[in-house]
């Protein structure tokens, strides 16, 4: 199939960012192509575990999140579902004093931000979670954070975006990507040639190659998420949870199966598939039944995994490349990004409309790796 | 130090028993793991209680068969490491070393492999239509088993319907056993029958066992029809009976029959998850609408230390089932530098089986128009509760055309069962939407655990290299 196309932007990468940048910018009125090698959605925007939560994140992240935030509740209007998306409120345990004083601290750092946490301890604790074992000493609560379905949100976004007028080509790999000097020529699939004056590197777990291309090398790791379900039980937990320096994760959802996580899976033999691992699985179940001691008798369903991205420091790589005019990065989200993905969208169809971001991302630049390579070539 | 891994086989029906016998009489001390409580499998199922019932009423023209078959068993026990009611409900990915985490009597173990044979057999294959989940309806297979191993029926005046030798076979049985049988309901038409004359060639004994119990349930006043598609099953919280069409030379009618139960089935699907998580290729097989682990003529697999055989593998039935077993132990030997004289009779032996396997699956073929006729509100996937309006929607509003999509968009496949139930019905509606083939829509991946476990399993977990 030999098909040449000419598009203001092309996006490479189908997750939630990218398909939340291609509606955004088409509704800018951009023309845009939107291509991903597989799936939209199909990758770590719907393997993560789902929850929407601003509780824990580093304050430089919290703009960006607030501006999420916002956007959440409107996916009906946006892109036609609401994804199964609850404020159910996140709540975030600590097992000893000294977990519950870094809640402590971080509700003070963040006191600024409009998070409106709430500290829980002792018996109020369990006053107020009785269906909660006595194993934690206190908690924080969020109460407007929240959780959606990870499977549906991102193909929406692209469906939605396909429907503004978006160029959507699924199952179509990038195989090279030049720059020309006032645009760039990518050549996809089975011989498709796009021409766009703009480009968002957007393609998660891949992004790193397609950095490096443009002379960006990045410090980008896989990770893999190891998550359990249960059988649809009663509904009894009100909440999305999390643990202060734990690796336990869990939330019920509204048919009723418990979703959990904790730990990390293990790639296959290709690196783009991976399974949950069993000591990483054994660990959350074990975790699960000794937090919530009515799920003693049910039932393990199923295992997933998938493959996510992360960079050292645990924030993404936002904002436009140093090399190279009119290429744009966002990628790298930590296993963190399915709640700012939208509001990463509005920031890439900002930067590429008016150059400029209205929320800060500087902390998220692309440099801040290239001076770490600079100081450890100096010190070598 | 740990002791030398053991080759380990999976599943104690005929496949995995003749498999173990082979390797015993190499010098090899296997490890036989088996999710039932008595060694058998499902065709030469074991009663849990001694309930006094012969060989021949119990297995009827298999009777000799079954007693070889559990007497070679019997013998074994001594020469083998024999562990029942364990579930292999995962084995570690490829290059993680050879290990499978097992669960028996609640306990979860890992153990260690040298090589795997994996004989896990098959499941009815099921298809939905108005009813099927109303309590009364069971599967042919399950019927049987409960005849077997319980010496009870599944209701007192019983339907069978669907396709396949076993039909007339359990209806004969339930006969037999005293049930009364309101009637057989063949959904090949009757004209397909006709491949029944070349078979006759090839397999007499089968024929002719076959018109036995087609006769003798006509003789007794059993209604028998052919080329029917069910309508719906009549009884909101328990079977009260059956509304199904035929069609005829004057055209299609539409007919009611009273019954309390009902078991009905299209042939078998096999058991592969295991296959699928040890990382085996799969291919599509077309004629039995499944995909199958890729293998060799003895049961090599993709994967160099794993080998399948029995309905597992493809089904061939029990006959095939021990044949091939016994081939998958002799490839397993032949790979640690034993010769085996006798797998050429073996395959030869095999291979005729899987001709008169060929006209059977024309003479009782799958009904491929059945899914477009399913109304919109029939359950599709019954432990997520999606129906086939809900499926359908799924594959139009996400432009699905792969069916691990169609399970990520609409949970189809999720639940319990893990698609062993629903993929087949899925595959074909998502096949039937895109005007594909089945094999087109691709497989659903195999995940971990292959079936249910207790979440509380992790509090006893434990190594073991050997058990």
């Amino acid at each position: 199939m030999s098909r040449r196309v000419s598009v203001d932007v092309a996006i490479i990468g189908g997750g939630l960012v990218g398909s939340s940048a291609a509606l955004a910018m088409r509704k800018a009125g951009l023309s845009v192509t939107l291509l991903d090698k597989g799936h939209c959605g199909a990758q770590a925007s719907g393997v993560n575990f789902g929850g929407v939560r601003r509780q824990g994140r580093p304050p430089e992240q919290l703009p960006l999140s607030q501006r999420s935030h916002r956007i959440w509740p409107q996916l009906k209007a946006i892109i036609g579902i609401d994804a199964e998306y609850v404020r159910s409120g996140h709540l975030k345990l600590a097992r000893t004093e000294k977990d519950f004083a870094k809640l402590e601290a971080y509700a003070e750092t963040t006191r600024d931000y409009g998070l409106g946490l709430e500290l829980v301890a002792g018996a109020a604790l369990t006053e107020r979670y009785p269906w909660l074992s006595a194993k934690a000493v206190g908690a924080s609560l969020c109460p407007e954070d929240g959780h959606a379905n990870p499977r549906l949100v991102a193909p929406a976004f692209a469906r939605a975006a396909e429907r503004a007028g978006v160029t959507v080509l699924e199952q179509t790999p990038v195989r090279e990507v030049t720059a020309t000097g006032n645009g760039f020529v990518i050549l996809a699939g089975d011989g498709i040639e796009i021409r766009c004056r703009q480009l968002v590197n957007s393609a998660g777990a891949w992004s790193d190659r397609f950095a490096a291309q443009f002379g960006e090398v990045v410090p980008l790791t896989r990770i893999y998420p190891s998550m359990v379900v249960t059988e649809p039980l009663p509904l009894c937990l009100p909440v999305s949870m999390g643990e202060q320096g734990g690796s336990f994760y869990g939330r019920q959802v509204a048919r009723g199966n418990y979703v959990m996580g904790g730990g990390r899976g293990l790639p296959l033999g290709d690196p783009d598939y991976s399974r949950p691992s069993v000591t990483a699985a054994s660990s959350v179940m074990q975790r699960a039944i000794a937090l919530f001691p009515h799920l003693a008798h049910a039932q393990v369903i199923r295992f997933w995994s998938g493959t996510e991205a992360e960079m050292p420091d645990g924030n993404p790589v936002i904002g436009p490349s140093e090399t190279t005019s009119g290429l744009f990065h966002a990628f790298g989200f930590c296993g963190a990004g399915f709640q700012t993905a939208p509001a990463v969208g509005e920031v890439l169809a900002e930067l590429v409309t008016e150059g400029r971001s209205t929320t800060p991302i500087d902390a998220f630049s692309i440099g801040r790796f290239r001076k770490v390579a600079v100081e450890t070539a100096a010190l070598l | 130090m740990s002791e030398p891994l053991q080759p380990v086989i999976v599943g104690a029906g005929p496949a995995g028993i003749r498999a173990a016998e082979r390797l015993v009489r190499a010098g090899l001390r296997p490890i036989v793991l088996d999710e039932g409580q008595r060694a058998g499998g499902q065709i030469y199922r074991r009663p849990l209680i001694e309930d006094g019932r012969s060989y021949r009423s119990r297995y009827g023209s298999e009777a000799g068969k079954a007693q070889r078959l559990h007497e070679t068993f019997e013998a074994l026990l001594p020469e083998i490491d024999y562990q029942p009611e364990t579930l292999v409900w995962n084995i570690s990915a490829p290059k993680r070393g050879n290990q499978l985490d097992i669960l028996s009597s609640g306990v979860h173990r890992q153990i260690g492999f040298s090589q795997l044979i994996l004989c896990t057999g098959a499941t009815d294959r099921v298809l939905p239509f108005p009813g099927w989940t109303t309590p009364g309806v069971y599967t042919l297979g399950a019927s049987q088993t409960v005849l077997k191993a319980q010496g009870c029926t599944i209701g007192d005046r019983v339907v069978f319907m669907g396709s396949g030798p076993l039909l007339y076979l359990v209806a004969w049985q339930y006969m037999k056993a005293g049930a009364r049988v309101e009637a057989v309901l063949d959904t090949a038409p009757v004209t397909s029958k006709r491949h029944l004359l070349s078979l006759a060639v090839h397999a007499p004994r089968i024929v002719a066992l076959g018109l036995f119990y087609g006769l003798q349930l006509q003789l007794a006043g059993v209604r028998i029809r052919c080329g029917v598609r069910p309508e719906a099953v009549l009884g909101k919280g328990q079977v009260e009976g059956l509304r199904f069409r035929r069609r005829t030379l004057k055209g299609d009618v539409v007919e009611t029959i009273a019954c309390d139960a009902l078991a009905y089935g299209f042939a078998l699907r096999p058991e592969t998850q295991l296959a699928d998580l040890a990382g085996c290729r799969f291919r599509f097989n077309e004629r039995d609408r499944v995909w199958l682990p890729e293998r060799d003529t003895m049961g090599r697999t993709s994967r160099p230390d794993v080998y399948v055989a029995g309905d597992g593998s493809g089904i061939a039935g029990a006959d095939a089932a021990e044949i091939s077993g016994e081939l998958a132990a002799a490839a397993l030997l032949q790979d640690m530098g034993q010769r085996s004289a006798d797998t050429t009779r073996l395959m030869e032996a095999r291979d005729a089986i899987l001709r008169q396997r060929d006209i059977l699956e024309r003479a009782f073929p799958f009904p491929d128009d059945w899914i477009e006729t399913v109304p919109d509100e029939t359950m599709l996937c019954r432990c997520e509760e999606i129906t086939i309006a809900e499926g359908r929607r799924a594959i139009a509003n996400g432009s699905v055309t792969e069916i691990n999509r169609l399970k990520a968009l609409s949970r189809v496949g999720m639940g319990r069962c893990q698609g062993r139930m629903c993929s087949a019905a899925a595959a074909e509606l998502l096949s039937a939407a895109c005007g594909t083939s089945a094999g087109a829509v691709g497989r659903l991946r195999a995940q971990a655990p292959v079936k249910p476990i207790p979440l509380g399993f992790g509090a006893s977990a434990g190594t073991e290299t050997r058990s």
